[in-house]
Formats: structure tokens, C-alpha cells, sequence
């Protein structure tokens, strides 16, 4: 809040300047020991608070809403862990309502954003005991109820309180509020410092600087402290607070994307190779905790037989040990194997799967409850007949539908179908209503094993990180490079167009008449019959795309995003 | 033996089911006969939110109904339905299939295939088949019913998730159609009967004459399940009190179903057999006297280590002791022993339970309870006469009237007689004693009362009033000790009660060998019926000690060390952000927390290929924390992903 408030002191004069200039400004005063992350953070900061510097006094408001529930929330925090040291047992608050939740969970964070600065400053600045007497007063666990006892406190100690204290309050209360992103980094590099402190005196001397920033932008909030008491009597409902800090729809990150690393492509093949060279750390542990599950083997085996079955929950993928348990316990019986993670995965697949290759079946079937009701005959008519269902993620994307839920949970009613499923998702048990739970007869078994998902994510295609990048480029090279170096010109044309109007919002694409003239200028084609035949390749490798125009004319483009685009233009320029 | 036991649960399951579905039966055939034109009878069955027993419950009722009144049964349920067509497809097969046993198999499969579904062959096949059986069977119809022809039972499990307009046009078809074709609907009701009215139209409903029947509540039927199961000594098998308490609180609080009730005694007995060795011994008695004799050495010590055995043990005299501890032989007699008088604790503990229940199920406020699986608890959980309601109950009792005190009394006699075992003979014949004494005193009494209750007839005040002289009537008939006979009489069956109860309702827990038969471990139970994944998930990711014990991991609440697994940092990372995150800065604080973690081999490799490394454990934790369902991608602007956990948007 300090840097807002600064930036709010500047607004008046600043409005008539641009972005740049507040900016420079700024970065001025914070010197170059800022850390480099807190640069854009800033950056946000500012232009928002020029686009709406009538808002400002509002939001003062609402900061020190904030602010005073944070202090609250600190005092909380001291019950809390006390609580969540039980976690285990009384979890029942683990993910509840979540209003009362959010605050709960930032004090939690904010304990830690406070509680690292602490230790630097009384290491760093000796100078002020205060803060060392004053937090566990604040702390001494105030309850919901006596929210206004607590007002009175916090109001009386924030006069009291030395500056240093009031500024370590209010500072990781405003990243955490306001600017997500950058309180996780921050806090981060808190901590980090606080932990290498003892050991890296360098960077001890990093934090006394960091120190000395945030006093001198501190210095204004003084001078709104009075207008701030005022607004805080206002609102004293907790949860109005919550309300209100939370439908601000705003949501305040950092602008920097992937592309600006240089690093963020990367594919299955190279990400897997990379996680080879990190050697696991705690297999000992984890190597206890397989066994601790391989002893339950029998017992599932048991219950299975006696018409239970069994799901897996807990951390970590479950597939190693369901393989472990087919391989030992399942060699001589039947067993079906289903990877739920697998995209192309349905329940008319399993199903198939059953018929053909358990009963020997080749007919089809209309439909699938067709389909179901034959299985069922087949194994109610014949009570030799015993299957054992693996279902790897149960609550895959495929599997989780309503129909395939009641279709298998009616499968694994009959008394020789034995399934035993994994389930992964944070609410994977929100699938199954009373009906399908009492079909399904579920006996509940975690199996928390911390090992990584990695065939279970590989298939995930939709993870932004890697795929989205490098699959197109390395096509994209792969499929140029057959090309005739006239095609090549005529493509890269298309891509230079492109780039040049990134910045269009308005931009369709390139109509094929524009195209054809520029193609000619650059003595690619000689006619718009070659030209239309080079086109045809391209769309034959998905490389562009066209779209009717308002006025009917074809546009073309490629369906590629440009940060992919221009590294191709790069790696062309390299070769040629 | 544990399928045995299994067997005998659901069979006095079913048992029951269908003595609560006779009654319905019975009034069905009796209003069946009063069909109306044009009006379909219809009965709506109640049921109750256990949507899980339905399907119990329709099966008895469906056998009743076929051995009894119709052949011609249809089960119909929702889900089959979906427009008016399959609805009549479904019942005509099944109607079919009804048959199938008058006609040949592949005539039934031709007609099927042929016939168009509609309303009117399917009367006309009524006709047929019932012209055929006319004169196939012409005996067995004349004996078998009043009606000419019997009707169709047409049952609609679950009436509420039916579309409103298939119910209507069958309806309104089947009653244009219902006196050449005898249709009887009955519906199955979760919720309450207003919602036919507001499922169908008053024209609609019209058509129906409808009667409602209530079925049991669900609670008497948990009721009736531990009465037959837990409160006799036909099963030797027993619950803890934590357990029972589980089983019932789940019962009561989650689905109010009877089968998840089943399941977990089965889960119970399962595992009561899985992990206890000595529950060879929970069987019947003559059969674990035998099994006795083939112990090996092995059961044996561990019938030692039991700590009830060894409590026992050591209350013994020395020479005892130590034969009971060397001598196999001497061990075995004993065990056996001391399964027999647990066999008779038990068969005392619950005629006695059950007298209790009668003197305290009546009691205003019910101090302990109202069923008598809430007594069951508290017995089994402590002594019951150091409880405060137990001393309240009897204080309670000291105030009963006389006629009151002759009923609880009988019955409580006939609850004794009950038992084909002569345990407690003696106590049943005090009972009897006491009971005649109660008699003799009527005749005594009465001629008190009529002096006794003119004076009181005179002084009609109000209420407290009366009271305040009852009060006073009652302290000068302390005071001057002149109690009625009938008080006198009243506390000395109360003391009885008493002395029962300190006598025979001991918990379990003093019994030696009781381990055998009970099952305690609650918390397995809790945790295989009740688990909590998200909770299992929240304790992985936040404090990765609880499941690996490396002393590394190990810190104070609410944040985690950095060498902690990858997605556990990731996770904590992400909980700090609001509901969008960018990951250009997630991976970035994720970078610095990992470093921070391996500064030690830093040297090892280059700068490079170690940021690689961490920007690919970074991808694996975003996209396992991804198929957990704590982010997901968003579009709402680039290279950012969305909470999903409290707030998200």
C-alpha cells in the first residue's frame, strides 16, 4: 500500500504526463535496489491508479479494511495453527465455505510474509524492539467477536507502534491483497533471504536496502492515517469486507508471458529427459510408504471377493501401485486394465473391451445400454465368470460424465465384476449421488504416494506450457523445409504481413488480392494460378487458414500464434 | 462363515421388508376390486429419501405381488423412459417377459420384433393372453381370483424424476383404454404426495383414484436391524460402542440408508475376522468350545496377550496364575470357561437391557434415550448407574403411577420369559412376585383412594397450586414415614431394577476374552465408509511429513521447508495468489524456492541445464496440480491459469 499511496500522492501532477515518465519516476526514487521482479508489479500499479485517481479515496477505504483485518487475521492466525495441527482429524474446514476461508488462508501467508521481514529487521535494524513486543500483542489471538475491542487496538498501536512496525504491517498486506503474483515472489525472496541469512552475508546486506526502500515510500501513509480511522468505523462486518474486497472482478497480476522467456518451450520428449537427471528426493520415505500399501494387497483382494470395491485417493499417482497389485495378485485371473487418463478413452470403448475380449463376443450393439444389459445377463447367467476392473482416474475427463459413472457403478454391482479404481481430482467424490455410491459399494483407501503423475499428465494436452509452443514450431521448420524456396518466400511473406499487424485488433488476415500483388512484387509468382496452388499446400498442412470477409473477400492467415511465428522467422534468417 | 453371517443380514433384511409390504398388499387387492370406469387405481407408496433401500423394497413388494395377486408385474424406472415411446416399449416387453413362461420363447421374440408398440396391441395381446390362459387353464383361473382377468401392476420406482409429459399421455392413454386392459399403477414417492398434484394436472390426476400408503420409517427399520442382529446372542459377533456410534451417526446423518448401514456391519465383521487372530473364537458356542481344543500354541499366547485375559490373569490366585500362563492344557479349559460365561453375560446383558429400555422408553424427556440402540451405547460405552442420567432416569422412575409400573412390569416379565434359557429365571420370578403385590394392593388401595381422593377433589386449583400440595403431602408423608404400601412397593421394585442393572449391565470391557467377540477399531471404519480425499490431499500437499517421515520435513504449521516435494511448493505457492495466476512468476518463485533448496551441488552443473531442469519440475508440478483440479488454463489473458480452490472464478 505504501507504493500506492506514493503513487496516489503523484497523481495529481502525473496525470497530465505519460506512463513512461511516472514510471522513470518512480524507479527513480526506488533506486536500483529493487528487485528486478517488482519492476512490472509497479508498472501495473501506477497505470491503474491513473485510469481511476477519483477512486482512490475509495480504495483507501478498503485498504485499511484490509488492513485492519489482517492485523485481526494475525491474531487468528495463532488459533488457527493450533487447529490445523490437527489437521489431519478436524480437516472439515480443509476447503470450506469459502468466505470465511480466503482470509483465513492469506493470514496464513501473510504470517509467513511477516514473520520473515521480522527476523531481518532484527537483525538488520536493531533499533526497534517494538516490533518484536508489539507483533505478539497484536497476536494474543483476538476472536471474531471482539471485533471491536479490536479496533480499539489496533488503532491505538498503530499510533503507538513505531513506523518501522506500520510499514512491515502494511506492506505484505498490500501485496498479498492486491497483487498476487507479486507477493508469492516477494515473499519468496523474503524468506529466502531470511534463510540464507545466517549463511550468505551479501545478501544481508540486501535486506537492510530493501528496508530503507520501503521507509522512504512509507512516508506518506502517515499522512493518510487520519482519513483511514474515519472510513474504518464504517464497516465493521468481516464479512462484508470479504464481499467487498472480493468482487472487485480486477484481478491484479503481472503482465509478462512465457514468451518472454526464452526457456518456456518445451516438448514432452526434452521435458522428460530433463526430469530423468533430478534424482527423486525422499525414496526411502516414499519406499516405506509402498511397502506400508503392498501389505494391504490380501485384504483388498478379500473385500474385493466378498462384492466391496475398492478406490484409491490420496497424493500421487496411484498407477505404480495398482500395476504392482495387478502383477502380484491378478496373474491368474481375468483383469481388464483401463487407463482413464488416456484421451481417447469412453465407456463404449470399455465395454467393447469386455464383450470381445472377456466373452468372446464379435456381434454389435445398438446401444451401449444394449450392450450393458447383455454383460449383465452373461455374468448373472454365469457365476464362474470373475473380472477384475483396474480403472486408472476413475475421474478422468472422459470417464467423469454422469452416463459412464451410472454404467460402470452398475457394472461393478454384480457380484463377480471386482473393480478397483484411482481417483485424483480435488472433487472427484462430488460424482457419484447416493444411488451410484450404494451400486458402487465403495471401500475408501488412501494411498498417498507422492509419485509423479507422469503418465497421467503426459496426455493432457491442454497444459499451456509446453506443447503450445514447440509442436507447431518444429513442424512448422519440418514442413518448410520441403517447400520450394519460391513457397518458402511466399509463406514467410505471409508471416512478415502478420507480424507487422499483430498490434491491428482489427486485423482479419491478408486478402488473397493484396497477397497476389505483393507475391508479384517479389517475383514469387508469375500468375494467381500458382499462387493459388501453393495455397492449397499450405492449407493442406494446416499452415493457414482462410476466412470470408464482410465484403466476401478471402482473407488468409495462419493459425499460429506469433511468438512461435517470429522465433521461425528468426531460425529461417540464421540458416539462409 | 463370515458369507454365513452376511447371508443372515440381508435375509433379515428382506425378511423384514416384506412383513411391512404385506400389509400394503393386502389393502391393494382390497380396493383393486373397486375399479371404476375410467379411473385408474393407483396407489403411491412413500418411501422416504433412502433412495438406495427402494430398490429392496420394490423387490419384496414385486414377488408379493406375483405370488399373490398378478402375474403380470412391471418395474419401470426412469431412467428407461425418456419419451412416451420407450416407456411403452419397456412395458411391453417386460409384459412379455411377464409371460414368458405360458408362451414359447420365439413367438414372444416375433411379436416383439413386430408389433408396433402402441396402446392398442398392447390390449389386444391382453386379450390374447388372457383368452389363451382362459382356455389353457380354465381351472386354475376359476380358483385363483374374483376378477375375470387379472390385472397389470404397472410400478414406477421413482416417480419424482419421470418427465411430466410421458406420465401425462400415459395416463390419459391408458385410461381411455383401461376396460379392456386392467391396469393398477403404483408410484414410488421419495418426498412427499403433494408432488403428483404438482406433477400432474388436474385432468390428469383426475383420471387417477389414488390412495397413499406410508411405508416404515427408516429409523424403525434401523431399529428393527440392530434388534435382530446386535441385541441377540444368535450372532456372536458385537460392536464397540464407537463403532455402533459411527455406524448410526452415518446412518442418521448422511443417507438414512439401511443398506450403507448393512454394508458397514459387513465391513465391521470383515474386519473384525481380517485383523483380530483370536476371532475364531466368534461363533457359536458349541462350535468355539470345539475350535478351542485345536488351538495351536501360537492362539494361545496370543489369548495371553489379550489385556482383558491378562486382568483376569492377574486377579487369580498365584498357583493359577502360573498355570494358566505354562500349562496349554489348563489354558484351554479355562478359555473355555470363560467363554461360556461370556456367552451368559451376554444372554443376561440384553434381557436386562431390554427391561431397562421398557422402564426408561416411557420416562418424560427420555434421560436415556428414546430407542434402545441409544441405551445399547451408553452401556457399552461406561458404567451406566455412574451416568447422570441414569441417576435422573430412576429418580424418574420413583414417580411412576401404579398402572404405569404394572404395564412396564408385564412386559418386562414377558421380555424374561422370552428366553428359551433359564438365565435369569430367579429375577423373572421376582418380577412375578412383585407383580402379584402390585395386584393384591388394588384391592387394598382402592378403598384408600376413595378416602384419599375426596379430599383431593375438593381443592380444584390451578395447577400450581396442586402441585404445591402434592408437594407438602409428599414431605409429611416422608416426614412421618408413612409411606403407602404402594411406595413401598414402588421402591423396592426401582432398587431391583437397580440392582439389576449394576449387576448384568457391566461393559464389556470387565469381561475377560471380550476382545474375541467385539470389534473396536473404529477409526478403520471411519476411514474405509467416510474417507475424505480432499482432506488427504490438503494434509499431502500442506505438511508432507505427516506421510514422510524425514526429519527435513518436519517444521512449524502454515509453511512448509524448501526442500520439500515440488508440488508441494508449488501448491503453497499458488495458495498465496488470487483467482488468476501468472506463471511467468509462479515459475520464477518457484525457481528461487527450489535454488535455494540445492545450493550445495550448484557446482555440479552448469547454470543452464539446471534452470532447465527446474523449469521442467516446475511444468510437472503446474500441470499435477492441474489434473488435481487447482488450476486450470484461463483465457482471460495470456500465460495465466485460473484457481479453482475458494474464490476462483
Amino acid at each position: 500500500m505504501n507504493k500506492l499511496e506514493l503513487n496516489e500522492d503523484k497523481v495529481l501532477e502525473v496525470r497530465f504526463v505519460g506512463d513512461d515518465d511516472v514510471l522513470n519516476h518512480i524507479l527513480d526514487r526506488e533506486g536500483g535496489a529493487k528487485f528486478k521482479k517488482e519492476r512490472p508489479q509497479l508498472l501495473v500499479n501506477t497505470k491503474k491508479i491513473i485510469k481511476k485517481p477519483e477512486y482512490d479515496l475509495k480504495e483507501d477505504g478498503i485498504e485499511v479494511l484490509k488492513d485492519k483485518n489482517y492485523v485481526e487475521v494475525l491474531g487468528r492466525d495463532v488459533q488457527e495453527s493450533l487447529k490445523n495441527g490437527s489437521a489431519t482429524v478436524g480437516g472439515n474446514k480443509v476447503y470450506s465455505f469459502q468466505n470465511r476461508k480466503h482470509p483465513e488462508k492469506m493470514a496464513k501467508l501473510a504470517s509467513e510474509l511477516a514473520k520473515t521481514p521480522r527476523k531481518n529487521v532484527s537483525y538488520s535494524l536493531k533499533n526497534d524492539p517494538e516490533i518484536m513486543t508489539d507483533i505478539p500483542q497484536c497476536s494474543k489471538g483476538h476472536s471474531p467477536s471482539d471485533e471491536v475491542q479490536l479496533k480499539n487496538n489496533d488503532k491505538s498501536e498503530f499510533i503507538s507502534t513505531t513506523r518501522v512496525l506500520r510499514k512491515r504491517l502494511i506492506a505484505p498486506r498490500n501485496h498479498s491483497d492486491s497483487e498476487s503474483e507479486y507477493s508469492a515472489s516477494n515473499s519468496e525472496d523474503d524468506e529466502e533471504v531470511a534463510q540464507e541469512f545466517e549463511e550468505d552475508t551479501n545478501k544481508a546486506i540486501l535486506s537492510p536496502k530493501t528496508q530503507a526502500q520501503n521507509r522512504v515510500v512509507s512516508a506518506p501513509v502517515y499522512k493518510a492515517t487520519p482519513s483511514k480511522k474515519m472510513k474504518r468505523d464504517k464497516t465493521s462486518d468481516l464479512v462484508e469486507e470479504y464481499f467487498e474486497a472480493h468482487s472487485s472482478s480486477k484481478v491484479l497480476t503481472s503482465d509478462r508471458t512465457l514468451q518472454k522467456l526464452k526457456k518456456a518451450k518445451l516438448d514432452q520428449q526434452t521435458l522428460r529427459n530433463l526430469l530423468s537427471k533430478v534424482s527423486p528426493s525422499f525414496s526411502a520415505e516414499l519406499k516405506q510408504l509402498n511397502q506400508q500399501y503392498e501389505q494391504l494387497f490380501h485384504k483388498w483382494m478379500l473385500q474385493l471377493h466378498l462384492g466391496f470395491n475398492i478406490v484409491l485417493y490420496g497424493l500421487g499417482s496411484k498407477r505404480d501401485l495398482l500395476e504392482r497389485f495387478r502383477a502380484t495378485m491378478l496373474q491368474d485371473s481375468i483383469h481388464i486394465v483401463i487407463n482413464g487418463f488416456f484421451p481417447g478413452i469412453s465407456v463404449k470403448s470399455i465395454l467393447n473391451s469386455i464383450t470381445e475380449e472377456v466373452l468372446d463376443h464379435m456381434g454389435t450393439f445398438r446401444n451401449i445400454l444394449d450392450q450393458l444389459d447383455w454383460i449383465i445377463n452373461k455374468f448373472k447367467e454365469d457365476s464362474s465368470l470373475e473380472l477384475f476392473l483396474l480403472i486408472h482416474n476413475l475421474d478422468s475427463q472422459m470417464l467423469r460424465g454422469d452416463k459412464s459413472q451410472q454404467i460402470i457403478a452398475q457394472l461393478s454391482s454384480l457380484r463377480n465384476i471386482y473393480l478397483i479404481a484411482s481417483i485424483d481430482h480435488l472433487n472427484a467424490p462430488l460424482m457419484w449421488d447416493h444411488v451410484k455410491q450404494s451400486l458402487y459399494n465403495w471401500l475408501w483407501y488412501e494411498t498417498t504416494t507422492y509419485s509423479p503423475y507422469t503418465e497421467e499428465t503426459s496426455y493432457e494436452n491442454s497444459l499451456l506450457v509446453k506443447q503450445s509452443g514447440s509442436l507447431p514450431l518444429s513442424s512448422l521448420t519440418h514442413v518448410s523445409r520441403s517447400l520450394t524456396p519460391n513457397a518458402r518466400g511466399i509463406f514467410r511473406l505471409l508471416i512478415k504481413y502478420q507480424l507487422d499487424n499483430q498490434d491491428n485488433p482489427s486485423y482479419l488476415g491478408l486478402s488473397f488480392q493484396d497477397f497476389y500483388q505483393q507475391c508479384r512484387e517479389a517475383f514469387l509468382v508469375n500468375s494467381d494460378l500458382t499462387l493459388r496452388a501453393q495455397l492449397t499446400e499450405f492449407r493442406d498442412h494446416k499452415l493457414i487458414r482462410t476466412k470470408k470477409g464482410t465484403d466476401g473477400v478471402e482473407y488468409l492467415f495462419i493459425p499460429i500464434d506469433n511468438g512461435t511465428l517470429s522465433e521461425f522467422l528468426e531460425k529461417e534468417e540464421e540458416e539462409s | 462363515m463370515q458369507e454365513e453371517l452376511n447371508k443372515n443380514l440381508f435375509d433379515s433384511l428382506i425378511k423384514f421388508l416384506q412383513k411391512s409390504h404385506s400389509g400394503f398388499q393386502k389393502n391393494s387387492r382390497d380396493w383393486g376390486c373397486q375399479i371404476k370406469l375410467r379411473e385408474i387405481p393407483t396407489a403411491a407408496l412413500i418411501l422416504g429419501v433412502n433412495v438406495t433401500d427402494h430398490e429392496f423394497t420394490f423387490r419384496s413388494l414385486t414377488e408379493a405381488i406375483q405370488n399373490n395377486v398378478t402375474p403380470y408385474v412391471v418395474k419401470l424406472q426412469a431412467r428407461d423412459c425418456p419419451d412416451i415411446k420407450h416407456f411403452l416399449q419397456k412395458l411391453f416387453s417386460q409384459l412379455m417377459d411377464c409371460h414368458v413362461d405360458v408362451e414359447s420363447k420365439e413367438e414372444e421374440k416375433d411379436i416383439q420384433k413386430k408389433t408396433h408398440c402402441s396402446m392398442d396391441s398392447l390390449s389386444s395381446w391382453y386379450m390374447n393372453v388372457t383368452q389363451k390362459t382362459d382356455q389353457g387353464k380354465p381351472r386354475k383361473k376359476r380358483t385363483s381370483s374374483q376378477w375375470q382377468s387379472p390385472p397389470v401392476v404397472l410400478i414406477l420406482k421413482d416417480m419424482e424424476s419421470f418427465t411430466t409429459k410421458v406420465l401425462q399421455d400415459f395416463i390419459i392413454i391408458s385410461s381411455q383404454h383401461l376396460h379392456e386392459f386392467p391396469l393398477i399403477l403404483i408410484f414410488g414417492i421419495a418426498t412427499s404426495p403433494v408432488i403428483i398434484h404438482r406433477l400432474l394436472p388436474h385432468a390428469v390426476s383426475s383420471l387417477l383414484c389414488i390412495e397413499i400408503f406410508q411405508s416404515l420409517s427408516c429409523k424403525e427399520h434401523l431399529t428393527t436391524v440392530i434388534d435382530k442382529l446386535l441385541l441377540t446372542t444368535q450372532f456372536p459377533f458385537n460392536l464397540s460402542e464407537k463403532v455402533l456410534q459411527i455406524l448410526t451417526s452415518i446412518f442418521l446423518y448422511y443417507d438414512f440408508s439401511i443398506q450403507n448401514f448393512i454394508k458397514g456391519l459387513q465391513l465391521s465383521l470383515l474386519e473384525h475376522f481380517y485383523s483380530q487372530p483370536l476371532s475364531v473364537l466368534c461363533c457359536n458356542l458349541p462350535e468355539a468350545k470345539r475350535r478351542i481344543n485345536f488351538l495351536s500354541d501360537n492362539q494361545c499366547e496370543n489369548i495371553r496377550r489379550l489385556p482383558s485375559f491378562r486382568r483376569y490373569v492377574e486377579k487369580q490366585a498365584t498357583e493359577k496364575q502360573v498355570a494358566l500362563l505354562t500349562n496349554e492344557r489348563f489354558l484351554k479349559e479355562e478359555t473355555q470357561s470363560l467363554l461360556e460365561s461370556l456367552h451368559v453375560y451376554h444372554t443376561n446383558y440384553f434381557l436386562v437391557l431390554r427391561c431397562l429400555h421398557q422402564f426408561t422408553s416411557s420416562l418424560p424427556k427420555y434421560p436415556l434415550g428414546r430407542q434402545i440402540r441409544e441405551l445399547y451405547c451408553t452401556c457399552l460405552e461406561k458404567n451406566i448407574w455412574d451416568s447422570e442420567e441414569y441417576a435422573s432416569a430412576l429418580q424418574l422412575l420413583r414417580m411412576l403411577a401404579k398402572d404405569e409400573l404394572m404395564t412396564i412390569l408385564q412386559k418386562c416379565f414377558s421380555v424374561l420369559n422370552s428366553s428359551s434359557e433359564k438365565q435369569l429365571g430367579s429375577t423373572a420370578k421376582r418380577i412375578e412376585e412383585l407383580l402379584a403385590q402390585l395386584q393384591s394392593l388394588d384391592e387394598v388401595k382402592e378403598e384408600e383412594d376413595a378416602s384419599g381422593s375426596q379430599s383431593k377433589g375438593l381443592q380444584k386449583t390451578d395447577l400450581y397450586h396442586l402441585q404445591k400440595s402434592l408437594l407438602e403431602m409428599k414431605e409429611l408423608r416422608r416426614t412421618g414415614k408413612k409411606q403407602t404400601k404402594f411406595e413401598v412397593l414402588r421402591e423396592k421394585v426401582v432398587n431391583f431394577i437397580d440392582s439389576l442393572v449394576r449387576e448384568y449391565l457391566l461393559p464389556p470391557e470387565t469381561q475377560p476374552l471380550y476382545e474375541a467377540v467385539y470389534f473396536t477399531a473404529a477409526h478403520t471404519l471411519h476411514e474405509h465408509l467416510n474417507a475424505a480425499p480432499r482432506l488427504a490431499l490438503h494434509t499431502a500437499l500442506n505438511n508432507p511429513y505427516y506421510y514422510l517421515k524425514n526429519e527435513v520435513l518436519k517444521s512449524e504449521e502454515g509453511c512448509i521447508p524448501n526442500v520439500a516435494p515440488d508440488i508441494c511448493i508449488a501448491y503453497k505457492l499458488h495458495l498465496e495468489c488470487s483467482r488468476l495466476i501468472n506463471l511467468v512468476d509462479w515459475s520464477e518463485a518457484f525457481a528461487t524456492v527450489v535454488t535455494a533448496a540445492e545450493k550445495t551441488d550448484a557446482n555440479s552443473v552448469t547454470s543452464e541445464e539446471r534452470n532447465d531442469i527446474i523449469h521442467a519440475r516446475f511444468i510437472r508440478a503446474v500441470s499435477e496440480l492441474e489434473l488435481l483440479g487447482f488450476v486450470k488454463p484461463t483465457k482471460r489473458k495470456t500465460d495465466h491459469v485460473a484457481r479453482l480452490t475458494w474464490g476462483g472464478c
